[in-house]
């Protein structure tokens, strides 16, 4: 069989890579080794009648450019904002942060009236540097060291965004990328619990402290999406996180894309220095002259590649890519809605995300078990129950728990995770559950435990990375995945990358699947529709 | 301390909420900052005249104010407002604004020299990081107290008049920006003669437990002087009447600008008064000196717009037909008798007496239509009656 | 009134000595005040012991300025070297010690890829190092871009890592803003040398290896070259103290006056102008140009004060990062003291207590919660060795940089001190076994000592952290890096200002060329 393109991998990225193909009116075909599409952006019956968004639980990245270009709400999906979220106190207290920008600013002002006014600083720096990059997400980086012109011509185009900002914004931005998240909040707050409170969004996903520098970034990407033009909103896929990428595959389908499932990849052919095909672990062999690859780039060039069809020097940069699995995650069925009882009656926070770290050095003691080999004991949680939002996600009156924690290793103390780790691991999350939530363990139906582990085997992200590469800054840009390799091209003719290892990153957004798809049109001279992002001005 | 709960209630009421809804014939509100103001309470054009012709009430509890005392309080504000604070004696009001070290205009406002060495500052957003910041290496204590004090503006040509029923001897003596306190109810009730109308008027301070009895009196006192509540939208008139700016209408906070080309220097809001270079050094000096040199790149003017429709949000054009700049407040205006509006041009635009043109659209019975209006620029306030200086003011 | 041309440069560092003598060859006439009884600030050689003599902060010389020592003829004016040359060695407990010098192994158990490695490596990192070296003696640039011609400097800082050529270009793009822990991992197996490479990675920062950042720390330290050698780590004779001597006899020897004992209390602004200062004692002194070697929030905060200030200005200078995370330790031995594995010859150069990367990284940990590392690093020298007039006969000096000893101890460091000196001599003991015994007065400076004794905010010997976020265009702060400060005729000289601490002297004559240029 031959096709004008195979995308290997039908995660999000995959899908819109493949969607912008077909769009573009190749032949495409999408191979998935697991019998669903969706890699890690998936909805799942893992309990009768329960749907766990069992990976990624929601939804703010999505770029709503490429929403609308492939006019994903025709193809079923629905995004729905969500209420806020709360901090935890250990002395009973709770930090919340409500939706209405009064509520929000009076419960700021109960712990530090003046973090109360730095939060609007806070905000407005912040969303500062969110312009800056939302304007490069759609956008495929230039190569510094080129002398081409389309480079200089994106570098030009950058210095001059860069520019704009003044002198005092240039500063502020090198320091915003090289700052560490606790440094970052120093500079506004100076309530432990206001800047805890922030601080999780520098480290979700890394293997990175609250104190280590390059985590204000990290920011960004939990800041720069939005939902109806609601910038840092987030969201729910309604019916789950797999809603974005059935609807995905429904605009391939729809552009005459196929789509085959339980068909892994075993090895990328290649002839004569070029890609040619695909082929799959059961023998089979499928051709193309333009072969895509979503996975990760260890897996795609350590793996998935004779190590002769590649450079040393490239290998040795495939196998330094930095992934390294930091979180974990619990999906738990609940006969009942549990009681937070700091919460209060009816506050609203119920159905907004969660938190249990009251201080940076909480967050930071949680990362140093982490180098130590081991999962924290005092986990950060991000604890969220979509049920609370979306009542379609379990029976009537029931509810389902999505418990993303940081830090859990890829191995404990050098060794692979036993039974007796994970059930130790899910007793360390349950008891800070517990600890606000007495009411907790007595609803527990079923508990879905992932260490990394589960999640590289499962989802083939390598380490159960959930951004599928560190976000650090030498890993970001120009520089992700590998400096000289960041135009969406690997170094064999006719074979790209399109996964989140890719720019802009992880997060669902869709734009480095988009960007690439917009690369390979542009070698393959074809028109491409693969939007630019909005002006924001 | 605040109660967990509090969420349960987005928005606060006023001191004077139960007056002010009572009085609220049209249950039309809206919210200031955190606070239910009222729009309107019967009639836009009726409360609009109360201003202008007999004694409007307007609730301004939500004003926010901070309290700066200690030490070096007046070093502390001539180091943040760009007028020379030094000059403003006890029992004075000074109008001032506050900029970031680009010189761009933050928040403008009022200072109340409330005794030796002890400031209020009322500005229309909050401040207190601003503030906070602006305290490294001063020996000062500042304190919100918005909620502290309910404030009541008294506005209008019977104002004085209906001030001196309510028991307050003397007060025809009050000159533009004095303030007095007077006992009432067992506190004190401060007065200063200042406001957003550019027409006689006060303002009334006290503390939120008495503001109902205050409310009480100060109307059974107006009763035969005209007096009537009114709302924003009346409020609003008269001070674009007065020429008065807004923050976040006719210019945006400095400090909540995410986009760094969109603020304007007080030069560029034609407050260009109240930047004194010979004071000691103040946040922007050294940008605004700079803009002194070499000139700014807007300026604020008031247009006196040809025709009878209101200039909404229209572009400005120069004689070339090309656009320098925009519409940012504009009205009927019903003392002047002429459509007016403040616009932000960019210079060398906008010199008093220059012809410019405004590209009005406007609807009648769903048609719309577009009207491209001559303006000219004019000097002072729309509306600006002698009353408003003189002391004492005459009772009609 | 004040005198034409006249300039009171406040503290007499190395960089307030380097930027006087270039402002007195300039024509002006400059007063230098400084507030201990002699020059040299914290680049001194002080007698801690009865007979004991030691460089009090800074105790190996590595980044001064080739381009100062010459113009300044430091050589003329006494500065010699007692080694110029140390290598490092890497304490192994039990184990052989590994011995290295540049990218060399001189000796130890190293495998032949970890040694071909560690040529690429130190190659590399040092052609990186001339890079940023090249941008030392550069004034940052300002990023206004309102021209072509504005643009010219960050062009050129875009253009020299262009000439990097493609490859290294795109390694240092990559390498620029990671850490160091990661780089070593890439590359080696060697534990001892990771644990080497990553100390001087850290040494004097608040990273841990694993701390992002630290590459570029790492490559600053490499930035320097003593009598032409990159990299080399040098011991003047007679201590730090022989280089502000020598400045200090330029100094004088340019016209400059030193008055000592004169703290400065505050500077003195007329008109929005620096025009003075004042002393402690009430005297006031007038100038037309006041430069200060006083770190950033000393200058700028106490002396000038915020309210001549912008607020956001004043602000950044608050925010600046300046608590200091490193100790130095002062042994006066009764005798020579015994490492285990290690030569007598050995015994003289730089020998490090970092056994292994995570090593390091641990004795990181508890300095983020403000407590010391109770297994620290150490940067350990017997300068004694080389330099027979630091320590009676038959007895030695013992100088260690001992990590991390936060400057803001929870706690403090009242009752602290005597705990971590504990920890840092059981930490010596394990590789020196028996140096307790020889130890006749020890003197452990913590950052809060170095603060008061020396008059730097925080007691961080680079006048705040080298690091990106407080470097070149951010160092001190955005609006002083090309040392004028908001305030006409008030400069900054010092290490607090690019390209930062180190005894250079980079910054001093970086600054009076900025004066001497338009001040």
């Amino acid at each position: 069989m031959k096709y004008d393109a195979i995308v290997i991998g039908a995660g999000h990225n995959g899908l819109c890579n493949a969607a912008f193909l077909a769009r573009a009116g190749l032949k495409v075909l999408v191979l998935e080794s697991n019998p669903y599409v969706g890699g890690a952006a998936v909805s799942r019956e893992l309990h009768p009648h329960w749907i766990y968004s069992n990976c990624s639980y929601v939804c703010g990245l999505l770029r709503p450019e490429i929403y609308r270009t492939l006019e994903l709400a025709r193809h079923g999906l629905q995004i729905v904002p969500y209420g806020g979220g709360v901090t935890f106190t250990r002395d009973g207290d709770i930090l919340g942060g409500y939706l209405d920008k009064d509520i929000r600013r009076r419960e700021l002002a109960r712990h530090s009236p003046r973090d109360a006014d730095a939060y609007l600083r806070y905000g407005r720096d912040t969303m500062r540097q969110c312009r800056l990059i939302r304007a490069l997400l759609l956008r495929t980086p230039p190569d510094p060291s080129s002398l081409r012109w389309r480079d200089i011509r994106e570098l030009i185009h950058i210095g001059k965004e860069f520019a704009r900002l003044g002198e005092q914004g240039i500063c502020d931005t090198m320091r915003f990328y090289t700052l560490s998240i606790a440094d970052y909040l120093n500079e506004y707050f100076e309530s432990d619990v206001v800047k805890a409170n922030f601080a999780g969004s520098g480290i979700i996903g890394t293997a990175l402290g609250v104190q280590s520098p390059g985590t204000a970034y990290v920011l960004l990407h939990h800041y720069m999406g939005d939902v109806d033009g609601q910038m840092g909103a987030w969201g729910f896929a309604r019916g789950g996180m797999g809603a974005v990428s059935n609807a995905l595959a429904a605009a391939v389908q729809a552009h005459g894309g196929e789509i085959k499932v339980d068909a892994p990849a075993a090895r990328i052919l290649t002839r004569g220095g070029r890609a040619r095909g695909v082929a799959l672990a059961n023998g089979d062999e499928y051709y193309a002259d333009t072969v895509v690859s979503n996975v990760d780039p260890k897996r795609t060039f350590l793996k998935l590649m004779e190590p002769r069809d590649l450079e040393p020097e490239f290998l040795a940069r495939a196998r330094n890519f930095k992934i390294r699995g930091s979180s974990g995650k619990l999906n738990i069925a609940l006969d009942g809605l549990p009681d937070f009882p700091a919460l209060g009656a009816g506050n609203p926070l119920i159905s907004g995300d969660m938190h249990f770290l009251d201080s940076l050095e909480r967050y930071e003691r949680a990362y140093d078990d982490w180098k130590s080999g081991t999962w924290s004991k005092d986990p950060y949680l991000d604890l969220l129950m979509p049920s609370a939002t979306d009542p379609t996600m379990t029976p009537p009156g029931k509810h389902m728990m999505s418990v993303f924690v940081q830090y859990v290793p890829v191995k404990v103390q050098g060794r692979d995770w036993t039974d007796a780790d994970r059930e130790a691991f899910k007793q360390t999350v349950f008891d800070q559950i517990a600890r606000y939530s007495p009411n907790f363990r007595s609803l527990v139906l079923h508990a879905e435990v992932r260490t990394p582990r589960e999640l590289e085997a499962e989802v083939g992200l390598t380490e159960g990375n959930i951004f599928q590469g560190e976000l650090t800054f030498d890993q970001l840009f120009f520089n992700r995945p590998f400096p000289g390799f960041a135009q969406y091209r690997a170094p064999v003719r006719g074979l790209y990358m399109c996964g989140s290892a890719t720019h802009p990153g992880g997060g669902v957004m869709a734009a480095p699947g988009a960007n690439a798809a917009r690369e390979i049109l542009r070698d393959l001279r074809r028109g491409s529709s693969v939007p630019e992002g909005w002006s924001d001005d | 301390m605040l109660a967990r709960d509090h969420f349960h209630r987005a928005v606060c009421e006023t001191p004077f909420h139960p007056r002010t809804a009572a009085l609220n014939q049209l249950n039309l509100w809206h919210r200031w900052r955190d606070h239910t103001v009222a729009d309107a309470y019967f009639d836009v054009g009726m409360e609009y005249n109360a201003i202008r012709n007999s004694c409007a009430v307007f609730d301004l509890s939500p004003m926010t104010k901070h309290l700066v005392t200690g030490p070096d309080a007046l070093a502390f504000m001539n180091r943040l407002v760009t007028r020379d604070v030094a000059k403003l004696k006890p029992l004075r009001v000074g109008y001032a604004v506050w900029c970031d070290e680009g010189g761009q205009v933050i928040d403008d406002g009022t200072i109340f020299h409330l005794r030796d060495g002890v400031y209020r500052l009322c500005s229309q957003e909050r401040q207190l990081d601003w503030l906070h910041s602006s305290a490294l290496g001063f020996e000062v204590r500042i304190v919100e107290e918005t909620n502290d004090i309910a404030g009541l503006a008294v506005q209008g040509p019977t104002s004085c008049a209906v001030l001196r029923s309510f028991g307050l001897a003397g007060i025809e003596t009050l000159t533009p920006f004095g303030l007095r306190s007077y006992p009432f109810a067992g506190g004190t009730l401060e007065v200063s003669r200042t406001g957003y109308t550019g027409d006689l008027g006060y303002e009334l301070w006290i503390a939120p437990e008495h503001a109902l009895r205050l409310w009480d009196e100060l109307f059974l006192a107006g009763a035969n002087h005209g007096i009537r509540a009114i709302g924003t939208l009346a409020l609003e008139m008269s001070r674009i009447e007065a020429g008065f700016i807004q923050a976040g209408v006719d210019f945006l906070p400095a400090d909540r600008a995410v986009r760094v080309d969109r603020t304007r220097s007080p030069f560029e809001l034609d407050l260009g008064r109240l930047v004194d270079f010979s004071k000691p050094n103040f946040t922007g000096r050294r940008a605004l000196l700079e803009e002194h040199r070499r000139g700014s790149r807007y300026r604020l003017v008031r247009l006196d717009v040809a025709g009878n429709k209101p200039a909404r949000d229209a572009y400005v054009y120069d004689q070339r037909r090309t656009n320098i700049g925009v519409v940012t407040s504009s009205m009927w205006s019903p003392a002047a008798k002429a459509s007016i509006a403040l616009a932000s041009v960019m210079m060398p635009w906008g010199a008093p007496g220059e012809e410019l043109t405004a590209e009005i659209y406007y609807q009648k019975e769903l048609k719309w239509n577009r009207f491209m209006a001559r303006c000219r620029v004019v000097e002072g306030p729309f509306f600006d009656p002698p009353r408003r200086r003189a002391t004492p003011p005459a009772d009609r | 009134m004040t005198e034409p041309r006249s300039v009171i440069v406040i503290g007499a560092g190395h960089n307030g000595l380097a930027c006087a003598t270039y402002l007195a060859r300039a024509g002006r006439k400059v007063l230098v005040l400084e507030a201990a009884a002699q020059p040299g600030g914290a680049a001194i050689t002080r007698e801690f012991a009865p007979g004991f003599r030691v460089s009090a902060v800074a105790h190996l010389l590595h980044l001064l300025d080739p381009v100062v020592e010459r113009e300044l003829g430091l050589a003329q004016h006494g500065l010699a070297y007692a080694r110029d040359a140390l290598a490092t060695v890497s304490l192994a407990g039990e184990r052989a010690p590994l011995v290295l010098s540049g990218g060399s192994i001189l000796s130890g158990e190293v495998s032949a890829a970890d040694r071909s490695a560690l040529r690429a490596h130190a190659a590399r990192m040092q052609k990186f190092a001339r890079l940023i070296a090249r941008q030392h003696g550069r004034v940052p640039p300002r990023l206004r871009f309102d021209s072509w011609r504005d643009a010219l400097p960050a062009l050129a800082l875009a253009l020299d890592i262009r000439r990097l050529g493609r490859k290294d270009m795109r390694e240092f793009l990559r390498l620029a803003t990671m850490n160091i822990y990661d780089v070593l991992e890439e590359q080696f197996e060697h534990p001892g040398l990771k644990g080497a490479l990553a100390l001087d990675a850290v040494l004097g920062a608040r990273l841990g290896p694993r701390s992002g950042n630290s590459v570029y720390t790492s490559l600053y330290r490499q930035s320097g070259a003593v009598n032409g050698r990159c990299g080399a780590l040098a011991l003047p004779r007679g201590g730090m103290g022989a280089v502000t001597d020598a400045l200090a006899a330029a100094a004088r020897a340019a016209g400059v006056g030193i008055r000592c004992g004169a703290s400065v209390e505050s500077i003195l602004v007329r008109d929005g102008r620096a025009c003075g200062v004042r002393l402690e004692r009430g005297e006031e002194l007038g100038a037309e140009l006041v430069v200060s070697n006083a770190d950033p929030q000393r200058s700028l905060l106490r002396l000038l004060g915020a309210r001549h200030l912008e607020a956001e200005f004043a602000r950044r200078v608050h925010n600046l990062r300046a608590a200091g995370n490193a100790a130095k330790l002062h042994l006066a031995l009764g005798g020579r003291p015994q490492f285990r594995g290690l030569s007598a010859a050995q015994l003289g150069e730089r020998l490090l207590i970092a056994p292994d990367v995570d090593y390091v990284e641990r004795a990181f940990n508890p300095a983020k919660y403000g407590e010391f590392s109770t297994q620290p690093v150490l940067e350990i020298t017997l300068p004694s060795l080389h330099d027979r007039g630091l320590a009676p006969a038959g007895r030695e000096v013992l100088s260690a940089v001992v990590q991390y000893a936060p400057y803001d101890l929870k706690g403090g460091w009242a009752v602290g001190k005597e705990r971590f000196l504990a920890a840092v001599m059981a930490t010596l003991e394990e590789h020196a076994p028996g140096i307790g015994a020889l130890v006749q007065h020890a003197e452990l400076l913590t950052p809060m000592d170095i603060e008061q004794q020396f008059g730097i905010t925080g007691g961080h010997w680079h006048h705040g952290e080298l690091a990106l976020d407080q470097f070149m265009v951010l160092r001190p702060v955005p609006g002083a890096a090309q040392y004028a400060t908001p305030v006409a005729g008030l400069y900054l000289c010092g290490a607090g200002c690019h390209p930062g601490g180190g005894v250079m002297g980079t910054a001093g004559r970086n600054a009076a060329r900025v004066i001497a240029g338009g001040g």
